[in-house]
């Protein structure tokens, strides 16, 4: 097979402790052999790691941030794509993909092709929304409330037993054992990523992960389930290995077909002793570990370019069981003129 | 007793639980004993063998083979075989 000419861009360079997707998805499409690509990265940041991996990105554009409004991202989109072309745009934060399920259909006019949620489903699997989406797919998930204000803090315990757990509405999660912890992580996530802070049950379990990509039509294109042997302060996960759990891949199955996802997703999930499944977080985008599907044979990102072309996509039938990642830190050395070169002109 | 579907064994009794994603390390006669118990043999056929082949006694034989099941039985990697009692 000809291999398709593509022009890709992608958010999430941040390859730091606490990585975004952006680089391990460009990683994987440029290794999938199908595609003739050029790398064009998008970063809001002059220090993200993927900035100066030459290897795997051939021209940097800083973009504004998300909280800025589409209206001067899209400006900057339609200069970006004046001189590049953009064929697949993979935006790859939580936090910019409210803006950019908005501007799809604008992104589109201009030629530059997305795979992502519709805006509904994005809503419905947010952390606020959790408790009425397990209700109305049957999925078991923690009990949770917003909370504003730390007055509500103080009435918690009519709902919930200590531990419970403080997340963000974006990212962030921090167990807390007393009032005073809820507290002190309440200030901690709000200033970082603002209002309302989630107050969920503590589940007691094992952690337990899926990537998925999921055709907008129902189907499940690919799904592998991981398990994280290492996970950093952040939380995040630093070594994993994929599982073969025939209930952790039906709870996905089940969960696509009745929203009928489109793009990628990541399913967290507790598993108990007693073997059940909670459903904690759905990520409406592919995770950082996505490379360890690849290595075990699933290439959802290489997938997710060809359903934003339109091209027809056969779904993965089977994946490699005990097959493990490790992350690693590496040291770049990068010249001066390089960073000056993002830093006044907005572009590498 | 009998060994869970899909758990694999390396020749150096190295053990991976691709349910759980947990993995163990086997000394040589535990790893014995868990080939036999993917054979599907059973508790009395397992202990005929090992007293043919090691120098022990049917009693600690026994002591020690039931204090390995136990743990087998925590982590998950074996299933109570309803034939065998």
């Amino acid at each position: 097979m000809n291999k398709i000419k593509l022009t890709l861009a992608a958010t999430g360079l941040n390859n730091t402790d606490n990585p975004g997707p952006g680089i391990p998805v460009i990683r994987s499409i440029k290794e999938s052999g199908d595609f003739d690509v050029r790398v064009i990265g998008l970063a809001y940041e002059t220090l993200e790691p993927g900035i100066y991996m030459h290897d795997l990105v051939d021209k940097v554009y800083q973009v504004p941030y998300p909280s800025e409004g589409s209206d001067s991202l899209i400006k900057r989109l339609e200069f970006i794509n004046s001189v590049e072309n953009i064929n697949v745009l993979i935006p790859n934060f939580d936090a910019e993909l409210y803006t950019f399920i908005k501007s799809s259909a604008m992104l589109e006019k201009m030629g530059i092709h997305t795979f992502l949620p519709t805006l509904e489903q994005l809503e419905q699997r947010h952390k606020v929304n959790l408790p009425e989406f397990g209700k109305q797919y049957q999925i078991d998930v923690p009990q949770s409330k917003p909370i504003l204000n730390h007055s509500e803090i103080l009435s918690l315990h009519d709902d919930f037993d200590y531990p419970l757990m403080v997340k963000g509405k974006f990212y962030d999660a921090y167990i807390a054992y007393n009032e005073e912890q809820v507290k002190m992580h309440f200030n901690k996530i709000s200033a970082k990523w603002g209002l309302p802070i989630i107050i969920q049950e503590f589940v007691k379990g094992t952690e337990v992960n899926v990537i998925a990509l999921g055709d907008g039509k129902g189907n499940t294109v690919g799904a592998v389930p991981m398990r994280k042997q290492y996970i950093t302060d952040k939380g995040k996960a630093w070594g994993g290995i994929t599982l073969a759990d025939e209930n952790m891949l039906a709870l996905t199955h089940r969960i696509i077909k009745a929203t009928k996802w489109r793009g990628g997703m990541e399913l967290e999930l507790i598993k108990t002793t007693k073997n059940e499944l909670y459903v904690i977080e759905i990520n409406p985008r592919i995770p950082a570990w996505v490379y360890l599907a690849v290595g075990a044979g699933q290439n959802l990102p290489a997938a997710l370019v060809k359903l934003a072309l339109g091209y027809p996509v056969k779904p993965f039938e089977k994946y490699d069981i005990g097959k493990m990642f490790v992350r690693y830190s590496w040291d770049m050395i990068v010249g001066l003129n390089e960073f000056e070169s993002l830093s006044t002109k907005g572009e590498l | 007793m009998k060994l869970k579907k899909n758990i694999a064994i390396s020749e150096s009794g190295f053990v991976f639980d691709p349910n759980s994603g947990e993995s163990y390390s086997l000394n040589p006669i535990g790893a014995e004993i868990i080939e036999l118990l993917k054979l599907e043999k059973k508790s009395d056929e397992i202990q005929t063998t090992m007293l043919k082949k090691y120098d022990t006694d049917a009693a600690s034989f026994e002591r020690y083979y039931y204090d390995f099941i136990h743990i087998l039985e925590q982590y998950g990697l074996v299933e109570k075989d309803t034939s065998q009692g």
